[in-house]
């Protein structure tokens, strides 16, 4: 490969480029913090962007199409992260440089940019991808380049790769607990499972009926119904709903069909007060176009909550909105996506190294005590131990927490008995 | 008849050196698979010049032959990679993992062809060419052409992306087919098999160009032409003109079959958003950017209108979209017959006085005569 992979292409990319990464705090940082930086030989062994002052990594997320909506909330929680830990001394001494690829919605194209990323500008970690489509496409890349990737979005599991760090909830983890948490409190004992038809509703509701059926006494399943991405005609599943009258709906419902599925319900005099409706898919994220009367009373099941009440979450929620807007709301899946940077930055100073292999190594026991969800650790499979809890929707837009584990739940994304 | 005049040979040799050795010398190897991956386009365009540019039938639905002959392909390279050891953690071992995620227990019969490399091979190209042959029948023993053909086959395009989408368990659904590995073996994802890939779909693209150079040539390719501007003054002189246009329909799907095979390799993986009505037209437009009458202005158009997208898009990720929506509106509005036109027009006379010994031996030109782009798309 020639020296000027490792420069930006363009003049304009260039200046782009420097205004990305000096915007947040590049000039404030005191020399002193460089002096004790480590060698660039001794830390990069395998010719990754790495100078040294500056190391280079890689977002890569749809900033257009119709993913945009979802994916921009990862864009600006990694960028806050890695603005922070530039003003905090950078990693390794060395201040992170941001090349920035948009997917545009297109798992082809987010292979591409992925080999782009890797192969081209040799970036030491990437942070990207949201859809289980865009990971499968890039998976490959990957491993074949040997990079690192830190995925944000809660999936379906079934996967487990050295080169990828899974920062958000793997389908048990977001599931079992909020499955008996409303067995125990409700007494729930029929579930109506829905979902949008694609692979990650598909697997969880698999989950939930195993554990229903083979975990929680006297429970059953009275209805499954999957819907094409995008639909908006949910009468006559709703019709069937109020026929079989199950104690639980359970909804894996995403994208803009949640709009059309929660206002049905309210116009078909489902009163979600009354109706326990469990979702693990909607995020303070989707509740901004559902609209908050709309889907008050409905309890939502994943690690994070904008309204989580700790130190660090205390922290978080403000610098974010003075960095992204007053008015920007934080989901689950943005929470998670602001971990990826921080994780990298304590793996690569516990490996003393930015070489993949190293990172792989050392990642296994990783622990975050700034996760604005709380402390999270990662496990051996790459997926993070974290607590699971349970969320009541409010007018406003915002989830009360109801409930949360009183342990980290462990990642298991081949669940036995599960599959 | 002179099938190739000497400028034509100049013409392709120059692109020939562009491509096999321009390229390779050029560009790093992460660069050169990404040009790999815009020339197997280049057998799609082809196939418009002959369906659009002569023949005067828009499909707005190549993206679905293109399609089709890459998801031969990935079945094949998907069948291998899923051997049961490869695929032990799943409940059923040994069949694709997204029908294991899907709950399905064995493999489904339709897929048990493609164990066979040939059968694969046979199927790039005779899978999309069948479907082109019963469109057409039906279509154009009707008589439906113009603006009604091109929407029904924008509607095809829709069907089948809903079709692959829809029956996740059988076609991998969003995801596609991915995590392709070996070929018979042979690691495709090698920096090395990249580079002998390359070269393939290379020697393959000037091959399909002089394939169909051959037939805009021949007596055929002037009756395509004559079809185009005048259909019933051909129909009167005795022809079926609906045999000819299923035929360029069929020739045109055979060739995107064949450039969707070779994307498959290169890339390593296909997803139905290569099928669907949005790459479908990017493919149009890449044609008509290029000079929908000209052969080698529509693989120049597309490498060009590829690579720009890549830079914009690295250049300004927020801002991309509207750099290309740019390109094409000055495209359309100050070069409306594309490239080629450009060539024509200010190039090719001042070449004619500059070597008058090219312009011997010339075939006669009538495939190449242009009209605006907009009075084919009206029809």
């Amino acid at each position: 490969m020639s020296d000027d992979a490792h420069a930006p292409h363009s003049l304009f990319r260039r200046r782009l480029m420097q205004g990305l990464v000096a915007l947040p705090a590049a000039a404030m940082l005191p020399r002193a913090a460089w002096a004790a930086s480590p060698a660039t030989a001794a830390v990069n062994t395998t010719g990754l962007a790495v100078t040294d002052d500056t190391v280079t990594v890689g977002i890569l997320h749809s900033i257009t199409g119709t993913m945009a909506i979802s994916e921009t909330g990862s864009v600006e929680a990694e960028k806050l992260a890695i603005a922070q830990i530039n003003e905090s001394g950078g990693v390794l001494g060395r201040q992170i440089k941001i090349i920035q690829e948009d997917g545009a919605s297109d798992w082809p194209n987010f292979a591409e940019k992925a080999k782009k990323l890797l192969a081209s500008d040799h970036c030491a970690a990437v942070f990207g991808c949201w859809t289980s489509a865009s990971r499968k496409a890039v998976l490959p890349v990957f491993e074949q380049y040997n990079g690192m990737l830190y995925y944000p979005t809660f999936y379906e599991g079934l996967e487990q790769s050295k080169n990828v760090i899974y920062t958000g909830q793997e389908a048990t983890q977001q599931i079992l607990a909020g499955l008996d948490w409303v067995n125990r409190t409700k007494g729930s004992k029929s579930f109506y499972l829905l979902g949008s038809d694609y692979i990650w509703p598909r697997t969880s509701n698999k989950i939930a009926r195993k554990h229903i059926e083979a975990h929680l006494t006297g429970c059953k399943v009275v209805g499954e119904d999957y819907f094409p991405l995008g639909h908006t005609q949910f009468n006559s599943v709703i019709n069937k709903i109020k026929l079989t009258k199950p104690d639980v709906i359970y909804a894996i419902i995403v994208g803009g069909s949640n709009v059309a599925f929660y206002k049905q319900l309210n116009a078909a005099g489902i009163d979600l007060s009354k109706q326990t409706l469990l979702t693990i898919s909607v995020t303070e994220d989707e509740i901004v176009g559902i609209g908050g009367k709309n889907i008050a009373g409905a309890f939502a099941c994943m690690k994070y909550f904008e309204s989580l009440k700790n130190p660090n979450n205390e922290k978080f929620v403000p610098a974010f909105q003075k960095m992204w807007g007053a008015n920007t709301v934080i989901g689950d899946v943005t929470q998670a996506a602001y971990l990826g940077p921080w994780l990298w930055k304590l793996t690569a100073e516990k490996a003393g190294s930015f070489d993949i292999d190293k990172i792989v190594a050392a990642s296994p026991g990783i622990e975050f005590k700034g996760a604005p969800e709380g402390y999270v650790r990662i496990h051996e499979n790459h997926h993070l131990w974290s607590k699971t809890r349970v969320g009541k929707a409010l007018v406003n837009g915002q989830y009360e927490v109801v409930y949360e584990t009183s342990d980290l739940v462990q990642p298991n994304p081949f669940p036995k008995g599960y599959q | 008849m002179t099938f190739l005049t000497r400028k034509d040979m100049l013409w392709f040799v120059v692109l020939a050196l562009v491509l096999l050795i321009v390229f390779p010398l050029g560009l790093e190897t992460f660069r050169l698979n990404l040009f790999g991956k815009y020339l197997t386009y280049g057998f799609v365009v082809l196939g418009l010049v002959l369906c659009w540019g002569d023949a005067g039938i828009l499909s707005l639905g190549q993206g679905v032959f293109f399609g089709l002959g890459g998801y031969c392909m990935a079945m094949f390279l998907k069948l291998e990679a899923s051997t049961p050891a490869a695929t032990k953690i799943q409940s059923t071992p040994g069949i694709p993992d997204f029908m294991d995620w899907n709950q399905l227990t064995a493999l489904p019969a339709f897929w048990q062809p493609f164990h066979s490399l040939a059968f694969s091979l046979v199927a790039v190209v005779a899978v999309p060419t069948l479907l082109a042959f019963g469109i057409g029948l039906a279509m154009f023993t009707r008589r439906v052409g113009g603006t009604y053909f091109a929407i029904i086959t924008q509607a095809f395009a829709a069907i089948l992306t809903i079709l692959i989408i829809g029956q996740q368990g059988y076609t991998g659904g969003v995801n596609g087919m991915t995590d392709l590995r070996t070929l018979l073996g042979w690691d495709i994802r090698t920096d090395h098999a990249k580079m002998i890939l390359y070269f393939v779909n290379a020697v393959l693209l000037l091959g399909a160009a002089l394939l169909s150079h051959v037939v805009r040539r021949s007596k055929l390719g002037r009756i395509l032409v004559a079809m185009r501007d005048k259909e019933d003054r051909v129909r009167f002189s005795g022809y079926n003109v609906a045999h000819f246009k299923i035929f360029v329909f069929c020739f045109a799907a055979a060739l995107a079959g064949v450039g969707g095979a070779m994307f498959t390799l290169q890339v390593g993986f296909m997803s139905p958003s290569f099928v669907g009505i949005v790459p479908s037209i990017e493919l149009v437009i890449y044609c008509a950017v290029g000079g929908r009458t000209s052969l080698l202005g529509v693989i120049y158009g597309t490498v060009l209108v590829c690579a720009a997208r890549a830079a914009f898009s690295e250049a300004m990720p927020q801002l991309w979209l509207f750099a290309m929506g740019s390109l094409f509106i000055l495209v359309v509005v100050a070069f409306p017959t594309g490239l080629a036109g450009v060539y024509r027009t200010y190039l090719d006379p001042r070449l004619d006085r500059l070597l008058p010994w090219l312009g011997r031996g010339r075939a006669p030109t009538t495939a190449t005569v242009e009209r605006p782009m907009h009075a084919a798309a009206m029809e």
